[in-house]
């Protein structure tokens, strides 16, 4: 009873709740770390330095009035943002944030579930949620929505094709699916995909950068363009869900870089016996550590980098990074082949 | 503006490929954020590409020439500050110089240094105004926030110069209203050695950065005979290579005495003329030094006549605002205390008229970056 029922639902409790306050705390550290490298202090007012920002935000937000624009269509424009967020969470299920504890006495787990599909079921469940952004564009029926929509939809399809090929060189590698057996690999074969992959980690990066639509491929929501693109229509909670979901998105894609290139959980250089020492941290540690470091170049990306055109951004997906990626493929397969 | 064919008509079909399609119009502005004030632009899109545009302007118009006929001589330098708000001393300089060429007022040697140099820092604060929205609209938005941090530096080098910010009424009809306050020299020096600075930084994010080329080059091209047909002036018509600067070619103020260059570009993209004003922050600092180096002491007000009452007359007077060729052409009818005809060429307004042509048959995303890139104030425009 305890270990069927208990221990997952405390553990999705936990995993959700941190997930949306890391989300909101995200949305603060941004404007921190980018008012930092514009030389200014970001939100200062709400608390000592403005740690309580999200808490106003929150109530800021829901005690907006929630506008439906009288010629949208009002149930795709309520389901919108909820087809945009929910993905965004439930992909947490398989990510492990760590190896078996063992907590209280008993053997615990630090990950939801461990299928042994789990990257297979990150990549298409994440690529549920562009569903609700071409809805939004579509269901506002208002003209810089539907452009915004538009273009974010052909921007995911295509850049989600160059960022599963980076993670089919990952799997020939691990020779499996499952987030925990590719950890597992990475601590067997001693050295972090990272290094073995260099392409796959590169182009798995300004894939997802292009995926969660940050800088410089925010396209969708290029603001000045398209006046803030495919949510313009939106107000309150709902907005703020599409806002959530961006960022939570971010966190997922950090969470699965991590995983799947920098060794998860494990410490660094997982094969030097030598630094056995750092074992003391505990080892999800480490797992929040390197998707933290992900999570700051995505700001500090977004605070340097002009954006690109919406067409020099599909020529860099489809004339760039695809056939990149084939070729990495390719060379890993017969260099696989070759070392067996 | 005028247009065949008005971008507000009913779409057209476009007939073709597989489906036929619908064009789409879509109103960009007045309130629009990268419009940079009330212009506003109707597009007609193909897709993402831009079949035609309209360009509205005349929301910010304030009737400011009509106005000035109404006013004496001294009141209208007052309202040449709210043509160009961004750089209110340089529409300062042009009028009270072109009064002067009316009256045939002798200004002293200092007074022209003085203005030269408030004309050279007005510069740099309109084009880092540029610079930041420029690359703003282009979303490189760190830009925007350093540019802003330098122009408020030379906000407060004004504020103590004329106690104003932004409107300084920092000229009288033949020379200064005031001297300029102790220690302000030293001030300004410190500036431009800042400024130096500032601008490698701002070049170190743009001028090579993949992506910003890529956003620039190619972008606008312009020919220097169509910009010259079109009435483009300052850095657009400089970005396509013609060497035309009212600095150099017409003197005003102390420039004869100073030595500098007149930058100009090769292709008439929009990367020229990103290149060209970045190249005209560093003359102005060379012309700021060199002013301050050779300012003379002396009187800052020449021979005025206690009423400014000019003879019956005309006259054109043009001197180089940051945006381009600002010119006024005033008619004074001899008998009454206010200009009997007062005329602007707003280099803004020129510029603008090359946005059309511009645009035609590149993406939406282009149409921001290069309203950005001719640098027009809608103040200016409608007046």
């Amino acid at each position: 009873m305890i270990d069927t029922l208990l221990i997952p639902f405390l553990k999705i409790l936990i995993v959700l709740n941190a997930t949306l306050v890391a989300v909101t705390y995200m949305v603060l550290l941004e404007r921190k770390v980018i008012a930092w490298a514009q030389s200014r202090l970001g939100p200062m007012r709400v608390g000592p330095y403005g740690i309580l920002q999200p808490v106003a935000d929150a109530i800021k937000l829901m005690l907006k009035e929630d506008i439906t624009p009288v010629r949208a269509d009002k149930w795709v424009f309520t389901a919108a943002p909820i087809i945009s967020m929910v993905p965004a969470l439930i992909v947490y299920a398989v990510i492990p944030f760590g190896p078996t504890v063992s907590l209280f006495g008993r053997q615990v787990t630090l990950y939801i579930t461990d299928i042994n599909v789990g990257l297979l079921y990150i990549v298409s469940v994440a690529s549920v949620g562009v569903y609700g952004i071409i809805l939004a564009g579509y269901a506002s029926n208002s003209k810089f929505p539907l452009l915004a929509s538009l273009r974010a939809s052909a921007q995911l399809i295509s850049y989600e094709v160059c960022v599963t090929l980076s993670l089919v060189s990952i799997i020939l590698m691990s020779g499996s699916l499952s987030m925990v057996s590719i950890v597992r690999a990475q601590e067997s074969q001693g050295l972090w995909y990272m290094f073995v992959q260099p392409f796959a980690f590169g182009i798995f990066i300004i894939g997802s950068l292009a995926e969660t639509n940050r800088a410089p491929f925010d396209m969708p929501e290029a603001e000045q363009e398209l006046t803030g693109g495919f949510h313009t229509e939106y107000s309150g909670m709902r907005f703020a869900l599409f806002f959530l979901a961006e960022y939570a998105n971010m966190i997922v894609v950090s969470s699965v870089a991590t995983t799947l290139f920098l060794g998860g959980w494990l410490r660094p250089f997982p094969g030097v016996a030598a630094l056995s020492f750092l074992d003391f941290v505990p080892s999800w540690t480490w797992f929040l550590i390197k998707s933290f470091v992900f999570l700051y170049v995505f700001i500090w990306i977004r605070a340097t980098l002009p954006r690109y055109r919406y067409d020099q951004l599909m020529r860099l997906g489809w004339k760039v990074l695809i056939p990149l990626a084939i070729i990495n493929l390719v060379v890993t397969g017969i260099v696989k082949v070759l070392i067996s | 503006m005028s247009s065949t064919g008005n971008a507000l008509d009913t779409p057209a079909t476009v007939r073709g490929a597989m489906f036929d399609t619908n064009e789409l119009v879509i109103n960009m502005g007045p309130q629009h954020p990268s419009t940079h004030g009330v212009l506003r632009v109707v597009l007609r899109l193909d897709g993402e590409k831009v079949v035609d545009a309209d360009v509205v302007i005349g929301y910010l118009h304030r009737g400011i020439e009509k106005l000035s006929e109404n006013r004496n001589w001294t009141q209208i330098i007052l309202l040449t500050d709210r043509m160009d708000y961004v750089a209110a001393a340089t529409s300062n300089v042009g009028y009270c110089e072109t009064v002067e060429k009316l009256m045939a007022i002798e200004v002293p040697r200092r007074a022209r240094y003085v203005r030269t140099i408030l004309c050279e820092l007005q510069r740099i604060a309109s084009h880092c105004l540029w610079i930041g929205t420029h690359a703003m609209d282009i979303g490189a938005m760190t830009v925007f926030l350093y540019a802003f941090r330098e122009r408020e530096l030379i906000l407060d080098l004004f504020e103590e110069m004329c106690g104003a910010r932004l409107t300084y009424n920092s000229m009288r009809i033949g020379g200064l209203p005031q001297d300029l306050p102790p220690g302000w020299d030293k001030k300004v020096l410190q500036f431009c050695d800042i400024m130096t600075e500032k601008v490698t930084e701002y070049e170190e994010l743009l001028t090579h950065n993949r992506i910003w080329l890529e956003r620039t080059k190619s972008i606008g091209l312009i020919t220097g005979a169509q910009a010259v047909a079109l009435g483009l002036s300052g850095p657009p018509l400089r970005g396509s290579g013609v060497p035309r600067d009212v600095r150099k070619d017409e003197p005003y103020a102390a420039y004869d005495e100073m030595e500098f260059d007149v930058p100009v570009g090769t292709a008439g993209d929009t990367y020229d003329r990103y290149l060209v004003r970045m190249e005209e922050f560093r003359q102005s600092i060379r012309i700021i030094r060199q002013a301050m180096e050779g300012i003379p002491e002396g009187p800052i007000v020449g021979k005025v006549p206690r009423l400014i009452k000019p003879a019956a007359g005309e006259t054109y007077h043009a001197i180089e605002s940051p945006k381009g060729e600002l010119g006024y052409f005033i008619v004074s009818d001899g008998k009454s205390t206010n200009p009997y005809r007062f005329r602007v060429r707003p280099p803004s307004f020129c510029n603008l008229q090359g946005l059309r042509p511009l645009i035609k048959g590149h993406l939406i995303a282009d149409v921001v970056a290069l309203i950005g890139s001719l640098d027009v104030v809608l103040g200016e425009v409608d007046r």
